[in-house]
């Protein structure tokens, strides 16, 4: 398969005006992944599904991440002349990301046997716009894994076929994957023996 | 009540989007629809799974699955525990597979944290990976009869042999199904002394019975009447939908992520992957008991060749385990289809994100567009030939 | 290419139960039932259920080799170990001072057998037990072992598991000896 870089030059040609970003991975193999905006996100899946050099039928696994809302500090080395002497000094910035809701896409190819491509897209935010497009009519392997997404982490896939909840029961109200989910008193209400689980159980159960 | 019968044009189809076929090709009568909930509780239905079916007479018209009765958030408590702490609740995804559940989260972590098993481990990995996949589909296959109607003999016949290969994973790892036995560069411990000789024994004796079990069943004329053209699956929507397995290879696909990725070693072992024509359950059927026998020619190779050594990564501990901040992908081809995992670390004794794909939950994506058009009872061989186990479905 | 007669495939099938149900009257291969309780599977060396703690000596109040180190408590997957350290050390069975559990509690209706505790623990002072005949009346109370019902001497761990608990004496009695000769040295004047 063609490199990263290479895709995303290609995909860049074929729309332009599409704001494609390779994503890094720290990680041991490096897999790194293509992040697309909302509006092209429909069109470079088809492309990256119809082009013959991909063909990248196949989205074997879907699945949404949740990013809290974190203060990133990056150590940079900085040269400064400090009393006539340069000295090279760590600085480290803080930057604050807003959190986000991620969807994260492995694309692999039947047809050309290879793969994996990660494509990646990111909603606004965690609360009132956690939208994305959805991949369903590109990928139909999509459809219950979005449902999933949306039922775990609720995020809302424009353009899904059939967006109910699909783990949960209908009337469940909260997202529970989210990292920032807290689970209900009644929970875990059996008698183990750690104390803060019965404690908490006694206090949902006595009146 | 209603006293105007539903037209059928007016049924609730499901929502027309790209590669649904049409409901009712054939054009039955129009009459009155009736909705059935099958399932929970449901001997048919594998666990407590359920199907809203809608029925035209005795034929489908939809068919919603229904799942999470099994819903235990296995993600969310794979985010709370340890790596090392997950690997016991992977037995609990698909209990008939614990081993290759096992082996999908080990190869993942090891992906993650670059450790690489010793060549004995790898081979005590392949030889209890295939014989779960012997015990799987000699299980499943049983249950397909019995959702047909074969009121106990092929199961009894399949349980027995499954017994034997059972009894050797306990002799190894101390349990039947909850294995818990493979860790982040190897495996927990050596093989016991005459464990070979017991497998090569089991694996020496097992064609003879596939033999039986063929005679008894391929060439049944009630099997083939029941499954023969019952449930196709074209290949290209089994592509798009991303099945996986002996299902998509029964659909004609060439796919193996055995042949694909290559993981572990299992380049070094020359074995066909065997490919059906009609998609339909009567090539699923098929594609299991070829898949048995490619199998175990897998595993004489692999009783063969197992050389000694040792078999943990010497790198790899079982407490303190940090593998550094990224994210990493780890596939495998279990018994029902490409299991993978998707981790992301932050760098911290738990992941961030831990992420499970069930073959088993994918595999029902097309559960309508199967049965759309067909009668119910064969609603429920189709079900049976998808082989999905709820553990793994519901997560 | 002959056409098969209808119904070939069917009595083909039949002939085969039919060899099963025969078989099953002399061939061991065929007839695997087991009548259990009257008969019993042997235990493979390997089987494990729920965890128990070994002791040495005949004291179990004294002799047991767990420290409460709460490791396994942390590791424990489902969290269905309780453990309360005492708070001071209490000779053991060879008179040496140390900690001792002074609560330890295994949910057994929580616990899934998983042997990580068993893995973790450094002092190989919790094995797996093969008790499988557990039923009781009471769903809550009797299912949470106690310390004294977890308590098992070290026999026991010889009888269930010979290979493995060979190996740990084996390693536990080079240790001490490691230890002792560590000490003689230390004390002898220099």
């Amino acid at each position: 398969m063609e490199t990263l870089d290479q895709i995303k030059a290609r995909v860049e040609a074929a729309f332009p005006g599409a704001s494609v970003e390779i994503v890094p991975n720290a990680g041991v193999g490096g897999q790194r992944s293509l992040l697309v905006d909302h509006a092209h996100a429909l069109d470079v899946a088809r492309f990256l599904r119809e082009d013959p050099a991909l063909r990248l039928d196949y989205a074997s696994n879907v699945t949404g991440v949740d990013w809290l809302d974190a203060v990133i500090k990056e150590k940079r080395k900085v040269k400064q002349v400090i009393a006539g002497v340069e000295r090279e000094i760590e600085e480290t910035t803080e930057r604050r990301r807003p959190g986000y809701l991620e969807v994260v896409y492995h694309l692999y190819s039947m047809e050309l046997k290879h793969g994996p491509l990660v494509l990646r897209l990111r909603t606004a935010n965690r609360a009132d716009n956690a939208r994305v497009p959805s991949l369903t009519p590109v990928w139909r392997a999509a459809e219950f894994q979005e449902r999933e997404a949306y039922d775990l982490y609720g995020i809302i896939f424009d353009g899904h076929p059939d967006l109910r909840r699909i783990l949960m029961w209908d009337e469940f109200r909260d997202f529970p994957m989210r990292k920032d989910y807290v689970e209900p008193d009644d929970y875990e209400y059996e008698p183990t023996p750690h104390d803060d689980v019965l404690a908490k159980a006694k206090r949902h159960y006595q009146p | 009540m209603n006293s105007e019968p539903a037209k059928l044009e007016n049924a609730p189809l499901a929502k027309p989007y790209e590669l649904r076929p049409k409901a009712l090709a054939d054009g039955g009568q129009p009459g009155e629809l009736l909705e059935i909930s099958m399932g929970p509780q449901h001997p048919s239905t594998h666990g407590v799974f359920r199907m809203d079916v809608v029925l035209d007479g005795e034929r489908v018209v939809k068919l919603k699955p229904v799942f999470g009765y099994l819903h235990r958030n296995h993600e969310k408590i794979g985010e709370n525990t340890t790596y090392l702490g997950s690997m016991p609740y992977t037995d609990r995804l698909d209990y008939f597979c614990s081993l290759t559940s096992n082996w999908a989260y080990a190869l993942a972590v090891e992906k993650l944290a670059g450790l690489q098993a010793p060549e004995r481990a790898e081979y005590i990995r392949v030889i209890t990976a295939e014989l779960t996949r012997l015990q799987n589909h000699i299980s499943l296959v049983g249950f397909l009869l019995q959702d047909m109607g074969a009121s106990g003999t092929p199961l009894m016949y399949a349980f027995r042999e499954r017994e034997k290969i059972l009894d050797l994973f306990e002799s190894l790892t101390g349990a039947r199904m909850m294995c818990n036995y493979m860790r982040f560069g190897g495996c927990r411990c050596d093989l016991p002394p005459g464990w070979l000789d017991q497998a090569r024994q089991v694996v020496g004796e097992f064609p003879r019975f596939l033999d039986e079990f063929e005679a008894l069943l391929s060439g049944n004329e009630i099997l083939l009447s029941r499954t023969q053209g019952v449930g196709a699956l074209p290949p290209e929507l089994a592509v798009n939908a991303g099945i996986t397995g002996p299902m998509l290879r029964a659909s004609g696909v060439n796919y193996d992520i055995r042949k694909v990725d290559k993981y572990g070693i299992y380049d070094r072992f020359d074995f066909r992957v065997p490919l059906g024509d009609h998609g339909d359950v009567y090539d699923r059927y098929m594609m299991r008991v070829l898949e048995m026998r490619a199998s175990l020619k897998i595993l004489e190779a692999a009783l063969r060749d197992i050389p000694d050594g040792p078999i943990m990564d010497p790198k790899s501990k079982l407490r303190g385990f940090r593998p550094r901040a990224g994210e990493v992908y780890g596939r495998i081809e279990s018994p029902k289809g490409e299991l993978g995992f998707y981790l992301i670390s932050d760098g911290s004794p738990k992941p961030c994100r831990y992420r499970v794909r069930p073959p088993s939950f994918i595999n029902l994506t097309i559960l309508e567009d199967m049965c759309l058009g067909h009668y119910v009872a064969d609603a429920v061989i189709i079900l049976g030939s998808v082989d999905i186990v709820m553990g793994e479905v519901d997560r | 290419m002959s056409v098969p007669l209808p119904g070939q495939g069917i009595v083909k099938g039949l002939v085969e139960t039919a060899r099963n149900f025969v078989g099953s009257y002399v061939e061991k291969d065929r007839l695997v039932t087991v009548q259990y309780p009257e008969e019993r599977v042997p235990q493979a060396e390997a089987s494990r259920n729920f965890p128990f703690l070994v002791y040495d000596g005949d004291d179990w109040q004294k002799g047991l080799r767990c420290v409460a180190c709460q490791i396994c408590e942390k590791e424990c997957p489902p969290q269905c170990i309780y453990i309360v350290k005492d708070t001071a050390r209490k000779p053991d069975h060879t008179g040496k001072l140390q900690f001792q559990p002074r609560l330890f509690e295994i949910d057994t209706s929580v616990c899934m057998s998983c042997q990580v505790c068993v893995e973790v623990c450094p002092f190989d002072a919790i094995k797996m037990d093969v008790e499988y005949e557990l039923s009781t009346s009471d769903r809550f109370n009797s299912l949470l072992l106690r310390k004294a019902q977890l308590a098992k001497p070290n026999q026991y761990f010889h009888k269930i598991h010979p290979a493995e608990a060979a190996e740990v004496d084996a390693r536990l009695g080079a240790d001490k000896a490691k230890a002792e000769a560590k000490a003689a040295a230390a004390t002898r004047p220099a």
